[in-house]
């Protein structure tokens, strides 16, 4: 039955190439347009560490004088060194990590290579199993040689086949910002999209290429980059002028396994910034916050709001091709009400007809659909053309793949039911008299 | 033209009238929105600088070890560009206008005074007047002995010794027009800090800050006398005659290797360049909303030749009948581009409506402004423009049915 109304389907398509050519237009540019900004804003919104996410905490305290205090405020959204140091000896959480971005120029040593500035990470051992960095060879450095302040350095694949040749780089020794360092482990090709950790440093397709004990980076004055926010008589951050006291500038993150050990840590904030303003070192009422990844990411908002406007826009498309589709299609059936009279003369029930038409408008969707892809690939293609940091990131995925086809099926079936109802209420009779 | 008949056929095809009328709406009330969007962006672009864009150039270098004295370094190296043949000025920055990267501090006019009274972004550099061409329109100047360098300035902050500090600054019009309201600001003092009161000297016409998002704060801006020192984040501005930028950066960037060789050059290029960067997003984003335009009124259009075609088939025999009693193949013609216009005009009506509520719902998300009523009748023009000339073409296949056809059975 399927394979005659498909038969039937086909025919009815072939007499009206042009109006059936406009069909599946409109619904591919639709697909087209809506699955390449769905694309970008499934990307960009995505999750940098899939199953991981979820146990790994951003904790906000509030250090800030009393000046410009207002009870519903935000914490800032980085901490001191000193709190940051506190936070990370009392180990109260599952793994902690302190941080900051920076970059330093590297001198290859070789004749034929100019020195070249690398991005930085300056952060403690935690960092790597806490957000499942993976190792290519060697390991993290560890505790002992972050208070020890090591000249010890986990750098980048890439930077590994750019320096070493991709060979195992671990005990090698590499220049960097006037000192040697020794390599002790290199990672696997690792970013996580966002870079969640830092936003600061950049949102999308930002990596860091050497990774070293922040201790040591605080001993030899390495350059940073990011933000820094002063308060009161704060200052520094410019350079190797480290920041003052009173500044925030670096990212602290938790890894707290379950439910139960985030509401006993923020717990511990609250604790923590009330034993400060006992000591004096604090002067508000303890204000804390301890967010995940994914809320972390929606409180920085690190979507473009222009990448969501494109999406509304694009969706909005969508739906005047839709429109218009189901416009042509309920003309294109009402027309043929005579043929749909005789058939149902002829003893074709009104869910023989319905079905029939639906599988009309199903391939139109299908063949759209199909359009649609070829549009959306090409439209991320002009994405990554465009010199945004992110636009390098749009590629179509399996599920997005699937979700154009689902989207491009439902959408045009959708389309042809009202159509197809429509046309079933023809009274046979009257059709046929009056032809 | 009566527009009866024409209501009554239409209420005959109810279902399909108003898919085409919400077809219609749909496409004005996105085109309405798209436009003003475009009109928002151009408008962003167009941001003045306050800078002689034409003229400028910007270098930053960045050392393989950090240099003994980078204050002495940075001397050497505005020195070595002056001599560059069609250099008519060198400065130093550590920021640049529309550079993105940016120093900003929380302004008080009084130091106890709990909230800040704005955020302003601060310059810190040497001969920046002069080399980006903004104008001073009163006061004057930074002179050599203001400035202070970064490190002591930070040491100073950091024990309360106001001596270390910088004591003057220059801020832009506006600024002063923000915070003094039709009063002279020279000598008027400004607090960055409880410690660091900065007394006015001169006013500058314009200068716009780093990452100008907002167009009401975009010249909150001041000039402080800081002496930053080489290193990797502070720029050289390089004034020349438009004409020669490109000859003046290759000699720059010749003498700058000829004076240290093992440094590297980490930016190159003219403000030109540096205002395209800026904007690129909202360049883009304007190109897409025009390109979703034309596709919206494309499909739109398509939409309409189809429907109509559809209908003067499915009447050529009523359209026969009319001939055959008199009607002219104007009056046929000009049936089908009133049932457009009707049509059209009910979308539009519509669209209008919907328009004001996206707009609504933007200016929630996404801090856009009001849609003024400017932007209306252009959803609505090209609206009918699109309606008419799309039924032209099945119209006029219409007025072409002979009369004749009014005797043939189908």
């Amino acid at each position: 039955m399927f394979a005659y109304y498909l038969d039937l389907a086909l025919h009815s398509l072939a007499r009206n190439k042009a109006l059936t050519a406009l069909m599946v237009l409109a619904i591919a540019l639709g697909i087209g347009a809506s699955m390449t900004t769905l694309t970008v804003l499934h990307v960009l919104s995505g999750d940098p560490l899939p199953g991981k996410s979820a146990q790994l905490y951003y904790p906000q305290i509030d250090p800030q004088d009393i000046k410009g205090m207002m009870p519903s405020k935000e914490p800032p959204e980085q901490v001191t060194l000193i709190d940051g140091l506190n936070l990370l000896h009392a180990a109260r959480a599952d793994r902690q990590a302190l941080m900051s971005g920076g970059s330093a120029p590297l001198d290859p040593e070789k004749a034929n290579v100019d020195p070249f500035y690398v991005e930085t990470r300056y952060t403690t051992t935690d960092f790597f199993p806490m957000f499942d960095a993976p190792f290519l060879f060697g390991h993290a450095w560890t505790a002992a040689d972050d208070e020890a302040k090591a000249r010890e350095v986990v750098i980048a694949r890439a930077l590994n086949d750019k320096l070493f040749g991709g060979a195992n780089s671990v005990g090698r020794t590499l220049r960097m910002a006037g000192v040697d360092w020794r390599v002790v482990g290199v990672l696997d090709k690792w970013q996580p999209n966002p870079h969640f950790y830092d936003l600061n440093t950049g949102s999308y397709a930002y990596g860091e290429q050497v990774f070293l004990p922040l201790q040591t980076m605080l001993e030899l004055g390495l350059d940073r980059n990011g933000s820094t926010d002063c308060w009161g008589n704060g200052g520094g951050g410019v350079g190797s002028i480290l920041p003052s006291d009173t500044c925030v500038w670096l990212q602290f993150w938790a890894q707290l396994d379950s439910p139960a050990k985030a509401a006993a840590y923020k717990e511990f904030l609250v604790h923590y910034s009330q034993d400060q303003k006992a000591l004096g070192r604090f002067q508000r009422a303890p204000n804390v916050r301890l967010r995940n990844v994914m809320q972390w990411l929606d409180y920085q908002m690190v979507v473009p709001d222009d990448v969501r406007l494109q999406n509304g826009l694009a969706f909005g498309f969508l739906l005047v091709c839709l429109v218009n589709t189901v416009g042509l299609m309920l003309a294109k059936f009402m027309r043929r009400a005579g043929e749909l009279g005789v058939r149902r003369a002829l003893g074709a029930s009104r869910r023989a007809l319905f079905t029939q038409l639906l599988i009309e408008s199903g391939v139109i969707g299908l063949v759209g659909g199909i359009g649609g892809l070829l549009l959306a690939l090409f439209g991320l293609w002009l994405v990554r053309q465009r010199p945004s940091a992110y636009a390098a990131l749009a590629h179509l995925d399996l599920s997005m793949l699937f979700i154009t086809f689902v989207l491009a099926l439902c959408a045009t079936v959708l389309a042809g039911l009202l159509p197809a109802w429509r046309a079933c209420q023809i009274a046979p009779a009257l059709q046929l008299k009056s032809n | 033209m009566d527009i009866l008949p024409i209501l009554s056929t239409l209420r005959r095809h109810k279902l399909t009238s108003w898919l085409l009328i919400l077809e219609i709406a749909l496409t004005c009330a996105i085109v309405c929105n798209a436009v003003f969007l475009i009109g928002q962006r151009l408008q962003r672009m167009d941001m003045p600088s306050g800078v002689a864009e034409h003229e400028l150039l910007q270098i930053q270098v960045a050392d393989v070890t950090a240099p003994s004295n980078p204050y002495a370094r940075m001397a050497e190296d505005v020195a070595v560009l002056r001599q560059v043949p069609g250099v008519i000025s060198v400065a130093s920055s550590n920021q640049v206008p529309f550079g993105t990267s940016s120093s900003n501090g929380n302004i008080r006019l009084d130091p106890a005074q709990p909230e800040r009274t704005l955020f302003a972004t601060t310059y810190f550099g040497e001969n920046l007047v002069q080399t980006l061409g903004t104008r001073l329109v009163s006061g004057r100047d930074l002179k050599p002995d203001d400035f202070v360098d970064v490190e002591t300035a930070m040491k100073g902050l950091g024990n309360g010794d106001s001596k270390s500090l910088p004591h003057v600054t220059l801020i832009t019009r506006t600024l002063a027009e923000r915070l003094w309201p039709g009063q002279n600001p020279l000598g008027r003092v400004i607090y960055l800090t409880p410690v660091v009161g900065l007394r006015v000297v001169g006013v500058v016409d314009s200068l716009v800050r780093p990452n100008a998002y907002d167009k009401a704060k975009a010249q909150y801006t001041m000039v402080v006398p800081i002496r930053m020192g080489a290193n990797k984040d502070q720029s050289y501005l390089i004034r020349t005659r438009p004409e020669d930028r490109a000859s003046v950066m290759a000699a720059v960037l010749v003498a700058l290797k000829k004076a240290d060789p093992q440094r590297g050059v980490t930016t190159k290029r003219s403000f030109d360049d540096v205002r395209r960067k800026f904007f690129q997003d909202d360049r883009a984003m304007a190109g897409m909303l025009v390109g979703v335009i034309a596709a919206l009124l494309i499909v739109t259009a398509l939409g309409i030749v189809g429907l109509a075609s559809f209908w003067v088939a499915q009447r050529r025999r009523t359209i026969g009948v009319r001939r055959a009693l008199g009607a002219t193949r104007r009056d046929i013609l000009n049936y089908f581009q009133t049932e457009n216009f009707l049509l059209a005009t009910i979308g539009i009506a519509l669209g209008m409506l919907l328009a004001y509520g996206i707009n609504l719902f933007l200016m929630l998300h996404y801090e856009l402004p009001r849609l003024p009523a400017v932007y209306f009748p252009v959803g609505a023009i090209s609206l009918w423009l699109i309606g008419q000339l799309a039924v032209l073409g099945p119209a006029l296949r219409a007025a072409a049915v002979p009369p004749v056809v009014a005797t043939r059975s189908v």
